[in-house]
């Protein structure tokens, strides 16, 4: 009996991974339907696939221009994430400095801090400098969990790094930026990847923060979403090909850094 | 790894500590600010002292918005964690097969938070949702927009979706560390599975585990998008969480005053629990490592 | 730029100043006497000087709360608590 049910759990995955399928397969039947077939009836598949609700989207500017805000706003913010916790980084791999360990600790309660705590002081905050509705006051913005994600990320993949390598460059000749951008940033590489997979991920993926600081000009996917819901009636079938289309940019991602997501995960330091 | 004393470090932690200090330190001095005084806009403060945290302190709203969280957390961390590790261990280890459930397990982590909330609305809808059309056709009387309980099963079931594959991928990569001499010598000695998820599997994960614990800790206690759209925090207020209660003071009714009250009691319960459990997984880095 | 927005008060002004200050003096202490020293105390693993005076600050600030909590209105009371609890956690944790 035991030893019958042992045999089952290799299933579990499969399971799994149905239970995980279903809502987005029924997202993406709703895309494919016309509003009067989703409302008409019930049926398991698209009886007459259409691409109308995906041609609205690409076709009208309110809707497309989410798209370009939110990607603006996530490569701005990975790119100053990875910038400034590369350094910092190596600063906790290789030394020790006065109040290393809480500077971490603060770092990190960063990402523990709820965004609604800081919604309504970031807003006040942006407004005041005049960065209010920015890409950048977005980016900026996530940088308060992003960064200190990054930094403990790429720590754990440089403590990987045996210290002789620093050691062999310096008696070599090399300065520090030429060490650490030629010889260095070349072996921690798939750390980098899996870190700006992270940064990009939760960037893309939150939306107080991002429709707190924004209003036109930098409007996110997100929050365009949740207002034409509210606007428009319940246009379901446009709103289920603006979801798909937001899952597209995180499982291209994933497929690059598909070799390095189960290290990643274990913040490198397994 | 043994690491040298050096002040100059300081230099390359300089950015950061910059970025961090201006997007932590200016909104959270502001937040101490507002909370003891109140506000009728235009800038103009009056001082009310410890006013406003007497207040949320003894305030229903906000002890049944706690309780409500708690219990989520709890219930989350109850569902997600042995299930995550059940089908880490069940899953291949190398291979194709692990590369694809890796790449679909991940996919629901990529989905903006508010799609997330779309999908489950969608999908649970009784008038087009498969679930919620399969629930009706079987007679269960399930409805997440009226029943209290229905709306929370769906807000944890949908939870579950989204954020078990997390603890699954963390926990596949502790497993994925442990040699094969390892299992080997259990089958030598005739180890029975249990013996070999005890004694060898369980202490490899216990690192990665607790990572999981913390960070599905954190992101469940702050959560809010995802009940937002679903379920608006309704029917009536059964799963309005912290955050969605205090956004709903803070942006929506603009009470500078108690909701700057809200956002330091809440910030302090979250930043006791993830000490905490900071502590706890360093101090065990630190055993490890003797 | 403009920092009325922040509605400073000159109590908060006050508060921020004195944790600066204590942040200050544990900068001095460690460079007088450098190591943090660490020991192990009743929560039985090692901490320093800088996880003292965050446990310190952390407990006092869930102190002052469950004094407003339990009907307490004069802070102060809170406050001399705090400091005893602080002294405690400095001499034993």
């Amino acid at each position: 009996m035991i030893r019958k049910m042992i045999k089952n759990i290799r299933f579990t995955p499969i399971f799994y991974i149905i239970f995980l399928m279903l809502p987005i397969y029924w997202l993406l039947t709703m895309s494919l339907k016309t509003n009067a077939e989703i409302l008409g009836g019930f049926s398991l598949w698209p009886a007459d696939p259409t691409l109308a609700n995906f041609k609205t989207i690409l076709t009208d500017a309110s809707w497309y221009s989410g798209y370009i805000n939110s990607t603006i706003y996530v490569v701005l913010n990975t790119i100053i994430s990875l910038a400034v916790a590369l350094p910092a980084a190596y600063a906790f791999s290789r030394y020790r400095f006065l109040g290393d360990k809480h500077l971490f600790f603060w770092l990190l309660s960063n990402r523990m801090a709820p965004p609604a705590v800081f919604a309504l002081p970031f807003f006040q905050l942006y407004s005041s400098i005049g960065l209010f509705d920015t890409h950048i006051a977005v980016a900026l913005a996530h940088t308060l969990f992003n960064v200190p994600l990054a930094v403990w990320i790429l720590e754990g993949f440089m403590s990987g790094v045996p210290k002789e390598i620093d050691e062999t460059a310096e008696i070599d000749g090399y300065s520090f930026p030429t060490f650490f951008t030629r010889i260095f940033m070349p072996l921690i590489g798939s750390g980098i990847g899996v870190a700006a997979f992270f940064c990009f991920m939760f960037s893309w993926v939150e939306l107080l923060i991002a429709r707190t600081l924004t209003s036109v000009d930098a409007k996110p996917i997100a929050a365009v979403m949740t207002r034409t819901v509210s606007a428009s009636g319940m246009d379901w079938g446009v709103l289920a090909a603006a979801g798909i289309l937001t899952i597209v940019p995180g499982a291209i991602v994933i497929w690059f850094v598909r070799n390095h997501i189960a290290k990643g995960f274990a913040l490198g330091r397994v | 790894m043994q690491r040298k004393h050096n002040q100059k470090a300081w230099f390359l932690v300089l950015p950061v500590f910059l970025l961090v200090a201006f997007s932590a330190i200016i909104p959270l001095m502001t937040v101490v600010n507002y909370s003891v005084q109140d506000s009728f806009g235009n800038n103009e403060f009056y001082w009310v002292g410890a006013e406003w945290f007497v207040e949320i302190l003894n305030s229903e709203r906000f002890h049944s918005a706690l309780g409500r969280q708690l219990m989520f957390s709890g219930l989350v961390l109850a569902i997600e964690v042995p299930l995550g590790i059940f089908i880490a261990l069940s899953m291949p280890k190398k291979g194709w097969g692990a590369s694809i459930c890796l790449v679909l397990m991940a996919l629901p982590l990529l989905i903006p938070w508010n799609v997330v909330g779309t999908i489950w609305q969608i999908f649970a809808r009784e008038d087009i949702g498969l679930l919620g059309h399969t629930l009706a056709a079987l007679g269960v009387d399930y409805n997440y927009t009226q029943d209290a309980v229905a709306a929370w099963i769906t807000v944890v079931v949908m939870d579950v979706w989204h954020w078990t594959s997390l603890v699954v991928l963390l926990c596949y990569a502790g497993l994925s560390s442990i040699p094969d001499a390892f299992y080997q010598a259990a089958k030598i000695d005739g180890a029975s599975r249990w013996a070999v998820f005890r004694y060898i599997q369980l202490p490899k994960m216990k690192r990665v585990l607790m990572i999981a614990v913390l960070l599905r800790f954190m992101d469940s206690f702050m959560i809010y998008t995802e009940p937002f759209v679903l379920t608006g925090g309704g029917p009536g207020n059964a799963t309005t969480f912290l955050s969605i209660d205090l956004v709903k003071m803070a942006i929506g009714q603009f009470d500078l005053g108690p909701a700057a009250a809200f956002s330091l009691v809440y910030f302090l319960i979250v930043l006791l629990v993830s000490w905490v459990f900071y502590t706890v997984v360093t101090v065990q880095d630190a055993e490890a490592s003797k | 730029m403009d920092f009325a927005w922040m509605g400073w008060t000159v109590f908060t002004g006050i508060f921020f100043a004195s944790i600066a200050l204590f942040l200050a003096a544990m900068i001095a202490w460690e460079i007088a006497r450098p190591g943090g020293a660490p020991r192990i105390g009743v929560l039985r693993f090692e901490t320093t000087r800088g996880d003292r005076l965050f446990v310190s600050l952390l407990g006092s600030a869930f102190i002052h709360l469950g004094w407003l909590f339990f009907g307490g209105t004069d802070l102060w009371w809170a406050l001399g608590l705090s400091a005893f609890y602080a002294l405690a956690v400095f001499r034993w944790v």
